[in-house]
Parts: C-alpha cells; structure tokens; sequence
C-alpha cells in the first residue's frame, strides 16, 4: 500500500477531475464541499486550468453549459442547497445533450437544512432535479478510493452518451480520508464533432440550444434521449453485492449506509444470520436485475438510507414487490448506527423465519 | 484480524486532527487498513474538535467510531461525553492538567498525562497532543522509531520540516513518562 496516499474525499474528487483531463472547474463555496473548490484553486492556475469562484451557484452552473458547448471537460460542484439553485442550468444542458460532471456532497434538508451528511436529494438526483423529461447518470461512491474512480468514469460516461453524470456523495464521504491509488488508466478523450469550436469556414454551424418551438421535433428530440437512456441503462448498471449467495436478508444501502450496513451484515452473520448486502453504484440507471434475482431466496430487504426512505421505492419497483421491503432510517444529518441496522436484520429474521 | 478504533477529543486548536492523522498514517505505513473522519460541524468552529481513526488489518466498513479502543480525552466536555461509550477493557488517555477530575470506569485502563504542562515546561507549547501520542504509541505497541519517522515525513509539511525535531521530542517525553 505504500503507492497510496491518505486524502479527503473531496480532495480525491478533485485530483481525479484533474487527472481526467477537466481544466475547468466553476463553483461557489458551501459546506461540507468546499475542499473540492479549495484544491482547484489551488492546483488549476498551476497547470494552466482555470478555477472560477462565480457570484452564485446559477452562474456557475451556467458557466459549466458555456465549456461543455464548447466541447472541453468540465465540472462544478456544491452541497444540497446549492445543487437546486443549479436545477435550471442542469435541465437546459439536459436539453442541449450537453456532458459534464456535478458533484453533490449532500447535507440535511429540505431547505438550507443543516451541515451534517445526508442521503436526501436521491429523488432530485435521479427523477431529474430541474424540469422536464431528462436523467443524470447518478454515481454513489462508497470509499475515498471510489470518489476518485468514479469521478474519472463519470467523466467517460458523460462524454460517451453527451449528458451530465452526477456523483451523488454526502458529508462523510466528502470530508473522511482513507488510503487512496491515484495511478489512474485514463482514456484518450472522444472527439466531439458537435461542438461549437469555430467553423473555421469550412462545416457549417454546429448548434448548442435547449429551445425548440415545433412540438413534433420537441418530441423526437425526447424519443431520441430516450433511446439513448434505454441504451444506458442495459450497458452501464454497477452495483456490488456482499454475501448475497445464499443471503435470505438482503440490505439495500449506498455510500456511506453501505458503509454502516456492511459492519452490520458481518454481525448478523457471527450471530448465523444470513444477511447479505447489495450496494447500487449507479443510482441511475438503478440495479434492478440483481434484487430480481435475490427475490428468489431473500426474505426480507431492508433498505437503509440517511433519508426518510427515498431508495425504498426503487428497490421495491426492482424486485416487483415479491418480497416486504422494510426501512431503516435516520434523517436530517444522523446517520444509521451498525447497532441499528443489525436490529432491524434481527427483526427481520424473527418475523421471517429465516435463520 | 484485529482492529482499533480510535477516538481523538479536545478543543479545536489542540491538534487532534493532526494526532488522528498520524494514527492514519502511520498504520497505512505499517501495511494497515485505515480511515480517518473528522467532525466539521459547527462545533469545529471554535469549540469541541473530535475524530475517528480506525485502522485494522480487514477493510474498513463504518469509518464511524462510536464505542472506541482507545479515548483520547484532552479536555473536561471530551472526557463527560465520551466515557461511557468506550468498550470495557479499552485504554482512555486524559491530559491531566486541563482535567482535573478522574475517570470513573473501573472497566478500562487509564493514562492520566499531564501532557499539557509537560508541553509547557518542555518549550513544547503546541505539542501536547503528541506527548500523548508518545504514551499511546508506547502502550499500544507501536512505538517503532522508523514507521514513526516515515508518518511524521506525511504529517509535516516539508516547508515546515525544521517541526519534526520537536515532534520527536514530545512523542519521547510521552513514551517515557
């Protein structure tokens, strides 16, 4: 381990973004994010890249629309309240299939809410967030060393399906270190012919633009983005399952209440529970195939959040309501203790019968 | 298999951040697996700092350290709110001249380090936080001189390197006391 160093999360976002090639980064401090803005600051003038501090997280979500158009890589990055100030610029690069990354390491809610970690923008993260019919790619990194890899994927995913892919964090993961390998294996960057670079007279204009007045070619352009989507979501799907071969209690948790639960299924396990764990990665496009599968031999799921259930459903439309779904929930900054979630395994195993 | 979880407790400005990475560093030096998690709450601002260190020979799951091995307490609000969630048979370290009262546990062992005046009397003034981490690494059996060096190197900014020095003093008086 002796090629690893100890960084923050955020940090380690930061780096990776770098290492990915984005020489732009736009964003407006709030906590618990702005280590991210911090080390840009820092590290972006020296090699010729340009960190921009923009009046308002709406300027700078909008600065974000400006080097995508012009086909550069590129990110901002922010905390809950920050991220719906956002929402606008978000839906108008959605319309103008524009790629890039944003980063919410978020905090309680609703509202400015608190400063502590929370799970609690899943809906807006994966419903869309701003108006209209659109998905981000949703990344949920459970270690310092995923911030990293997955910064550098959402990256690549970005620039393959031309949309915004979002790393969806929280204060934990944002603010802890752990051991992290920054030797990354970065792809050349895709050409985009699409972009408004300068005609140099000789192709005609490429056009970046989220208004289209005609109904009938609104409409195509949708069908069109969803095509792409349905293409994503048969190629792109990550999850890890943990113990789930003969699991007959299944927690669904990401991030850091993966983190939490894996302390727990291991418990339950010393106690001859058969608790398993299955970790979404992409939060969308959302694993279903894997608690399909798990219907068959679990009994229970549990889904633990750091939201008043949010990830719930999703689990429950993936395994078609074929087994109870239960919550185990803290919210507005508390997060689920292992003690907590081993109760709830617990419980489970008793009213399921399953030891 | 083993793991310890460690929780760093005092006022910000103490050093218990510092003292939480070199823990980190150290065991990622000796091949462990680690974490380190801050609290960057309010309470950061001007009050209580604390935070979790783990470092195991297995991954880490919860990088949360709620029920520590090892308490270090630097200050009077530390010592009160953490005590009781220490694990019977762990170690709390207390810098005795900030804390005046005992521990009341019977189940756990106790350092009391006045580490606070050691510092002082050294011309240490800042370091007592690694006159403590002298005693930690000493009872806890890891005061290994060349891991030592090679964690202080991560922890020091090299700009600051004529520190390590005084580094290595406070982490002697704290072993030897």
């Amino acid at each position: 381990m002796a090629d690893k160093v100890l960084m923050k999360g955020n940090e380690a976002i930061a780096e990776a973004a770098i290492t990915a090639g984005c020489r732009f980064y736009f964003g407006y401090p709030i906590t618990p994010q702005t280590e991210i803005a911090a080390y840009m600051a820092k590290r972006m003038p020296k090699i010729g890249g340009t960190f921009l501090q923009a009046e308002s997280e709406i300027a700078a979500i909008n600065m974000v629309y400006g080097v995508a158009s012009a086909g550069k890589r590129v990110m901002t990055s922010s905390s809950s309240p920050g991220i719906s100030l956002k929402g606008e610029g978000i839906s108008y690069m959605a319309g103008s299939d524009l790629p890039g990354l944003i980063v919410n390491v978020q905090r309680g809610g609703p509202g400015l809410g608190g400063i502590q970690p929370s799970q609690s923008d899943y809906f807006q993260a994966t419903r869309g967030g701003g108006h209209g019919d659109y998905h981000l790619i949703v990344l949920a990194p459970a270690s310092v060393q995923e911030m990293a890899d997955l910064t550098i994927k959402g990256f690549e995913l970005a620039d393959k399906y031309r949309m915004m892919t979002m790393i969806l964090a929280d204060g934990t993961m944002g603010q802890m270190m752990e051991p992290v390998s920054l030797d990354f294996d970065i792809k050349p960057e895709p050409e985009k012919p699409w972009a408004t670079t300068g005609t140099q007279m000789k192709r005609p204009h490429n056009i970046i633009n989220s208004l289209s007045l005609v109904p009938e070619e609104l409409e195509q352009q949708n069908f069109r983005r969803y095509e792409k989507y349905a293409e994503i979501e048969k190629n792109e799907v990550m999850y890890e399952e943990y113990m789930m071969d003969d699991a007959q209690i299944a927690i669904a948790a990401f991030g850091i209440a993966a983190r939490v639960s894996k302390n727990a299924v291991n418990e339950a396990r010393s106690k001859g529970i058969k608790a398993g764990m299955i970790r979404p990665i992409t939060l969308w496009p959302f694993p279903k195939e894997p608690f399909m599968k798990a219907a068959e031999h679990v009994k229970q799921f549990i889904s633990v959040e750091l939201s008043m259930g949010q990830m719930i459903e999703d689990v429950q439309l993936a395994e078609q309501c074929r087994r109870p779904v239960t919550l185990c929930k803290r919210a507005g900054g508390m997060i689920p203790s292992p003690e907590m979630v081993l109760a709830a395994i617990e419980e489970a195993a008793e009213n399921g019968g399953a030891l | 298999m083993s793991t310890t979880q460690f929780l760093f407790a005092g006022f910000g400005g103490q050093g218990i951040l510092f003292s939480g990475k070199f823990t980190a560093y150290k065991g990622l030096i000796d091949g462990k697996h680690v974490s380190w998690l801050p609290s960057y709450g309010p309470e950061m601002r001007g009050g209580t700092a604390n935070c979790s260190v783990i470092i195991s020979d297995d991954p880490v799951g919860s990088p949360i350290v709620s029920h520590p091995d090892v308490l270090i307490a630097m200050n009077l609000p530390s010592l009160d709110r953490y005590e009781d969630a220490v694990v019977p048979g762990g170690i709390i370290f207390v810098d005795s001249s900030l804390i005046e009262r005992k521990v009341k546990r019977t189940d756990v062992t106790v350092k009391y380090i006045p580490a606070t005046q050691l510092a002082s009397d050294n011309g240490l003034t800042t370091l007592a936080n690694m006159i403590i981490m002298g005693s930690i690494l000493k009872e806890t059996g890891g005061y290994d001189e060349a891991s030592i060096d090679a964690a202080l190197a991560k922890v020091v900014s090299a700009r600051h390197a004529d520190l390590l020095q005084y580094n290595k003093k406070a982490l002697s008086i704290g072993a030897e006391y």
